[in-house]
């Protein structure tokens, strides 16, 4: 893995303290009691966000890349730096490989639509894993439909880890691309990003890494990894909704064709011809989200004034104390989380359905994710309707596992009389 | 979590454990006349509803399916309710669980309909928990599209 590693010396650093992190976020000032367990789905906002998204449009908002004034350089000189800071949060190269995109699924669909089909010819083959969010399914579907290619499916084994042996002789010389996430939304399991990129890269195809789950919780180097394409939305990484990163190598920007047409991508429009941009506003066509860029930058900083090193270690202790807690009771079934689980804790019940759980755990105020987790073919490679999704923020700590392990408890009291 | 505990009793009654666990009609009609797919998105369950009609009615009806418990007490209590009822009876009876679960106006309902009614009261507890209350009319809306779709096998969605 491409994990930065300690600094040596410093062993304080990586601690994190919820009880005085969770103070950074109103949400828990206005509900509480609430054990909120679903910042997989979306993560809750530290005051630093939501208070620098206001005060950015009171004090520094206008249009990007259009005006002469001086507000305008303002504005843009903030949205050009969340663009820097993403570069440095990702170690990427150089911040012209950073588009800003509405979230993950719009980078994937930005790829699929743009790169796909000025590199792929029909019978050529995009490998995806079985471990997959719609969101890396879906938009490979629709270019199959449109292309003609085919769409491989690497297994993981029964113990939930991806199987590299599979994936290596699933590989062949029309493997172009292969798709995967960095940690499954479902299993919680950690890919071998890094190996796989290195194998998919020995046979000649590029890489594209899900890093929604990724990015809140574990250092990423986009080089380190060696992937061609990274993703992720802002929101799961305590940043506004509507805000996502594509990174892409700039070479590979370079070759591809926008894939939105409008203000902001072009250098020169005549009827007869347009010349583009070169990337990434090639790519940002129309007036972008300044404010969810700006809000963006804010989260990463509140990462970073964390430390992912530390988020990190305080999350995997806590993933291994969930699972310790949560299989002591009775009936109760881990989806299984391959060699390393982090932050995410799936299961079910024995006899009680998921959206059943899912409201015996409200009503003790404990908020988790019942159903399919945007997972279909998971689930039904599992042979279950769905699961009870229990994943973790930097607010949580082991009383919010204590609370869950109580209320599913009742809750199997409640389903057993 | 008394309190708490007592409130959720509301919603998971005995009866929608029983009819839960075992659910009653559970299996396809060898003969249906009408059938009908529900399938609520948001949580994957799925249903399919059999009826067969004889006349103006309701001579058997049946479903299989994957669900919650609500979902699954709601199909099982509505084939043992509407089964010899006539396609009107039905209908009425529909409308008024619909009524009960989603705080609509409750109609006037003649005696032995509302007999039948007091049987569907346990799923009423869903009225409180509004994101529950698809789980309940799923099997309903998915037994109201077999009677337009006859054999044709329509598919009702939550959403």
């Amino acid at each position: 893995m491409a994990a930065v590693p300690l600094r040596s010396g410093e062993p304080e650093r990586a601690r994190l303290d919820p009880r005085r992190l969770r103070r950074e976020f109103p949400i828990f000032e206005r509900n509480p009691g609430l054990v909120f367990l679903d910042s997989g789905a979306s993560a809750q906002k530290p005051r630093q966000v939501i208070d620098g998204i206001a005060e950015f449009y009171r004090g520094d908002y206008a249009n990007v890349h259009r005006g002469v004034y001086k507000l305008s350089a303002r504005s843009t000189d903030l949205f050009e730096e969340a663009r820097e800071k993403t570069r440095a949060f990702l170690n990427a190269a150089d911040e012209r490989e950073i588009v800003f995109v509405r979230g993950a699924t719009e980078a994937v669909n930005l790829v699929a639509q743009s790169w796909g089909p000025a590199h792929l010819k029909p019978g050529d083959e995009i490998v995806i894993s079985d471990v997959e969010h719609h969101s890396n399914i879906v938009p490979w579907q629709l270019l199959r439909d449109r292309v003609g290619i085919r769409l491989v499916v690497a297994p993981t084994d029964p113990t939930g880890e991806f199987d590299l042996a599979r994936f290596e002789a699933l590989l062949g010389p029309r493997t172009r691309l292969v798709a995967v996430t960095h940690i499954s939304n479902v299993t919680g399991t950690v890919l071998p990003v890094a190996r796989i990129a290195a194998l998919a890269h020995a046979k000649g195809a590029k890489v594209l890494v899900d890093g929604c789950q990724a990015v809140p919780r574990l250092p990423v180097d986009v080089r380190a990894l060696g992937c061609d394409f990274y993703v992720f939305s802002g929101h799961k990484a305590y940043g506004p909704t509507g805000i996502g990163v594509l990174y892409g190598r700039y070479d590979l920007l370079e070759a591809m064709p926008p894939w939105q047409g409008g203000g902001g991508m072009i250098l020169n429009v005549e009827i007869a011809h347009t010349e583009y941009q070169e990337p990434p506003h090639r790519f940002e066509a129309g007036t972008p989200d300044i404010a969810g860029a700006v809000g963006l930058s804010l989260a990463l900083d509140f990462i970073e004034g964390i430390g992912r090193e530390a988020i990190e270690a305080h999350e995997e202790a806590l993933t291994g104390y969930g699972v310790d807690s949560l299989s002591r009771i009775p009936g109760l079934t881990l989806a299984p989380g391959g060699q390393r689980r982090l932050s995410i804790l799936s299961f079910n019940l024995d006899g009680v359905h998921p959206h059943d759980v899912g409201t015996v755990l409200d009503q003790h105020d404990v908020a988790v994710r019942v159903g399919h987790h945007c997972a279909q073919p998971l689930m039904d490679k599992l042979g279950i309707a769905g699961t009870v999704r229990a994943s973790l923020g930097v607010y949580n700590d082991d009383a919010d596992i204590d609370r869950l392990a109580e209320a599913v408890e009742a809750c199997r009291e409640m389903f057993q009389r | 979590m008394s309190a708490d505990g007592q409130d959720l009793r509301e919603l998971y009654q005995d009866i929608i454990l029983d009819h839960g666990r075992h659910p009653r009609n559970f299996h396809p009609l060898e003969h249906p006349t009408h059938l009908a797919r529900g399938h609520n998105p948001l949580c994957g369950d799925r249903v399919t509803v059999y009826v067969a009609v004889e006349g103006d009615r309701v001579a058997d009806v049946s479903f299989e399916g994957r669900g919650c418990a609500i979902s699954t007490a709601s199909s099982s209590l509505m084939t043992e309710v509407l089964k010899g009822k006539t396609i009107d009876e039905a209908r009425r009876l529909f409308a008024q669980v619909h009524a009960k679960v989603t705080g609509g106006a409750p109609q006037d309902l003649p005696e032995p309909l509302e007999e039948e009614i007091e049987r569907l009261e346990p799923l009423t507890g869903v009225k409180a928990y509004p994101v529950r209350v698809k789980c309940a009319t799923l099997p309903w809306h998915a037994f109201e599209a077999a009677l337009k779709s006859g054999l044709a096998g329509g598919t009702v969605k939550t959403e």
